[in-house]
């Protein structure tokens, strides 16, 4: 099929999904006006019930923290995936980061990138862990601080080379915080049922609404999911350089 | 005008969808998918809108009434996830497609070779 004849026969497909979509938004309720009943309830029930004041992070690590670990291991099956995509295919070996081209040395960043980037490291890795474990009182969460913190690991290749990334995040460790992050949740929802009733359930001390120490396991959870989101997107930025850097064609 | 962030979904997804139909270069395809996805994004946050409403976040003031619906807000955060770990994925095929036939246009990868 030729690129004119796809576009069209898109254009005539698309103009009656588009008529579709248009006509089952006439059934939504007009915006601005919301009309369910449950985000009102959980707005009311999230500090009471469990001292949450951010009541998103209420509803993904706890009302509904049993889809938020499915959510966890489509990240790990995500890492895994790009993986075992990014293998070596036959016919390609790994050479060492910092040994290019014989008599050529990798060429370094400018010294106002090196020096913006490293000074910036420190600041991102405090902002990523303020909004991992403060997600159950402000918005954020394990997720949001988990990226922010992956990025730390990007600025650390922009301001220097690839071999110091491997230093400061060696591989190893990239891998053991993701699986020690998807298991620690998985493990925290098994408390809930040995000491109470159900999967996932939050059975430690609430404590007061606002105070860091509070909304029983939901903090935790956060730094769980914050460990393996910064170990899954560290991991899967590194099989990416590592694309550029180090696979290279046997000739 | 009420209905105008739902045509302004609608009108994201058919642009992603246009962009993925006639692309010709395998990136330009992954990112027209997340555009795609970010339809959703606006659907979703706009069905849990409240006129003059307000963020689901009770640090500093008490629960009102005119805070926005949470779930849908909680729901987004999974789709982004999602979105992110998609695009990883289709990255990497692109990644090895392009070694395997020397280019990214979906079109110079039909003749698949074994």
């Amino acid at each position: 099929m030729s690129a004119a004849v796809r576009r069209n026969v898109f254009l005539m497909f698309g103009a009656g999904f588009a008529a579709l979509l248009l006509w089952s938004f006439g059934g939504l309720p007009d915006f601005g006006h919301y009309a369910g009943p449950y985000g009102d309830i959980l707005n009311a029930s999230s500090i009471p019930e469990r001292q949450t004041t951010a009541v998103v992070s209420a509803i993904n690590f706890d009302y509904r923290g049993f889809d938020t670990l499915g959510e966890e291991f489509i990240l790990f099956a995500a890492v895994v995936g790009v993986a075992s995509l990014l293998r070596n295919l036959r016919g390609e070996r790994d050479r060492r980061p910092d040994d290019d081209a014989r008599g050529r040395r990798v060429r370094e960043p400018s010294v106002a990138v090196s020096v913006l980037g490293l000074g910036l490291v420190g600041p991102t890795v405090l902002v990523g862990l303020y909004v991992v474990v403060h997600g159950h009182q402000t918005p954020g969460g394990g997720f949001q601080g988990g990226v922010i913190l992956a990025t730390a690991l990007l600025l650390v290749y922009l301001s220097d080379t690839y071999v110091t990334l491997l230093r400061v995040g060696p591989m190893a460790l990239i891998e053991f915080a993701e699986a020690l992050g998807a298991a620690s949740l998985g493990l925290l929802g098994l408390a809930g049922l040995i000491w109470g009733t159900a999967y996932m359930e939050n059975v430690l001390p609430l404590g007061t609404a606002g105070h860091l120490l509070s909304a029983g396991t939901i903090p935790l959870s956060s730094v769980a999911v914050g460990l393996a989101v910064t170990g899954g997107f560290a991991f899967m930025l590194s099989e990416f350089l590592e694309q550029t850097l180090v696979v290279r064609r046997r000739r | 005008m009420d209905v105008l962030p739902y045509v302004v979904a609608a009108w994201v997804m058919l642009v992603g969808l246009y962009g993925i139909v006639t692309s010709r270069d395998l990136i330009h395809l992954v990112i027209c998918l997340s555009v795609v996805q970010s339809s959703t994004y606006v659907l979703l946050i706009s069905i849990g809108y409240k006129k003059g409403g307000e963020p689901p976040v009770f640090a500093d003031r008490p629960p009102t009434a005119r805070a926005v619906d949470p779930i849908v807000q909680a729901l987004t955060l999974t789709d982004v996830v999602v979105g992110a770990t998609v695009t990883a994925m289709l990255l990497a095929i692109a990644v090895q497609a392009h070694k395997r036939y020397g280019s990214l246009d979906p079109e110079k990868l039909r003749a698949m070779r074994g």
